[in-house]
C-alpha cells in the first residue's frame, strides 16, 4: 500500500492490512510522523508540502524494494500527507510486517531514514501573516539514511 | 515539436525564486543535464546562483540524476533543492 494524499491520514485501515496477515507474520511495526507545534523558524502556523507527482511514488517505491531485498518483510505500508498540514496531525506512516519483530523494526525505520533524504517531498512553514520559509534539509537527516549504507552492497 | 524539446520541472524554493515551475527547452546541442544546466545558467546571476553545487538536485524522466546523465528530446528533466518530507 503506497498512498499520497492531501486529506487527512487515517492509519487503522492500513495497520488492519498488516495485522490481516496473521497467522502467516507474527510482528508489525509502524511509525508515525506528526507536525510538531513548533518549526525551524517562530511563529509557525501550519505546514505546506510540496511533491513531485510520479517521482515520489517511484522514490518510495524504490526504498520498499531495497527494505525488501534486506529482510524478510511480508508487506508494507506508506502514506503521505501532501498540501497544507495543521499543527499535531499526521504527516506520514510507515508499516511494515514481518514473521519476527526485529525485522519489521529495522525495516520500518530503514524506510523512513532514506524516505526523507529521497522522496521529493518539500516543507514549507507557514506563519500567521501568511508567509512562508522553506525548510532546510537537517544534516542529521542525511546521517540516518548514511549509517545504512556501510553494509549496503548498492 | 515535443519530441524536439526537453521538459522542465522545477520545484520548491527553486521554483519560487526563478519565477517558473515549467517549460519547454529547445533540446538542440543537449546531450546530458550538464548541458541543460549550462544553457540556464546562461540567462543570468539568479539562475547562476541558484542552479550550482550541491544545493540542487536533478531527476531525468522521474528518476536521481547526475550531470553527466544522459538526456534526449523528449525527456522530463527536473530541478529541485534537497527533500525535506517525512
Amino acid at each position: 500500500m503506497l498512498r499520497i494524499q492531501s486529506a487527512p491520514l487515517v492509519t487503522e485501515p492500513a495497520l488492519t492490512l498488516l495485522e490481516g496477515d496473521a497467522p502467516a507474520i507474527g510482528a508489525v511495526c509502524s511509525f508515525t510522523g506528526l507536525a510538531r507545534d513548533l518549526g525551524d523558524h517562530s511563529g509557525v502556523e501550519s505546514l505546506f508540502l510540496e511533491h513531485y507527482p510520479g517521482m515520489t511514488e517511484a522514490a518510495i517505491q524504490d526504498v520498499i524494494e531495497k527494505a525488501a531485498q534486506r529482510w524478510a518483510i511480508h508487506r508494507t505500508a506508506v502514506l503521505h500527507r501532501v498540501g497544507e498540514i495543521q499543527a499535531a496531525e499526521r504527516i506520514v506512516f510507515v508499516g511494515v510486517s514481518s514473521r519476527h519483530r526485529q525485522e519489521a523494526f529495522e525495516a520500518c525505520q530503514f524506510i523512513m531514514d532514506y524516505l526523507k533524504t529521497s522522496a521529493p517531498f518539500w516543507k514549507k512553514e507557514i506563519t500567521a501573516d501568511g508567509e512562508g520559509e522553506w525548510v532546510e534539509q537537517k544534516v542529521s537527516d542525511r546521517e540516518a539514511a548514511l549509517r545504512w549504507s556501510d553494509s549496503d552492497s548498492a | 515539436m515535443a519530441e524536439s524539446s526537453i521538459a522542465l520541472r522545477f520545484f520548491a524554493s527553486l521554483r519560487e525564486r526563478l519565477g517558473t515551475g515549467e517549460e519547454q527547452l529547445p533540446a538542440n546541442n543537449i546531450a546530458c543535464v550538464g548541458d541543460v544546466l549550462e544553457q540556464l545558467r546562461q540567462r543570468g546571476s539568479e539562475w547562476t546562483q541558484l542552479l550550482h553545487g550541491d544545493r540542487v538536485l536533478m531527476a531525468v524522466n522521474q528518476a536521481m540524476a547526475r550531470e553527466d546523465t544522459p538526456v534526449q528530446p523528449g525527456d522530463e528533466v527536473a530541478f529541485f533543492p534537497p527533500v525535506t518530507g517525512g
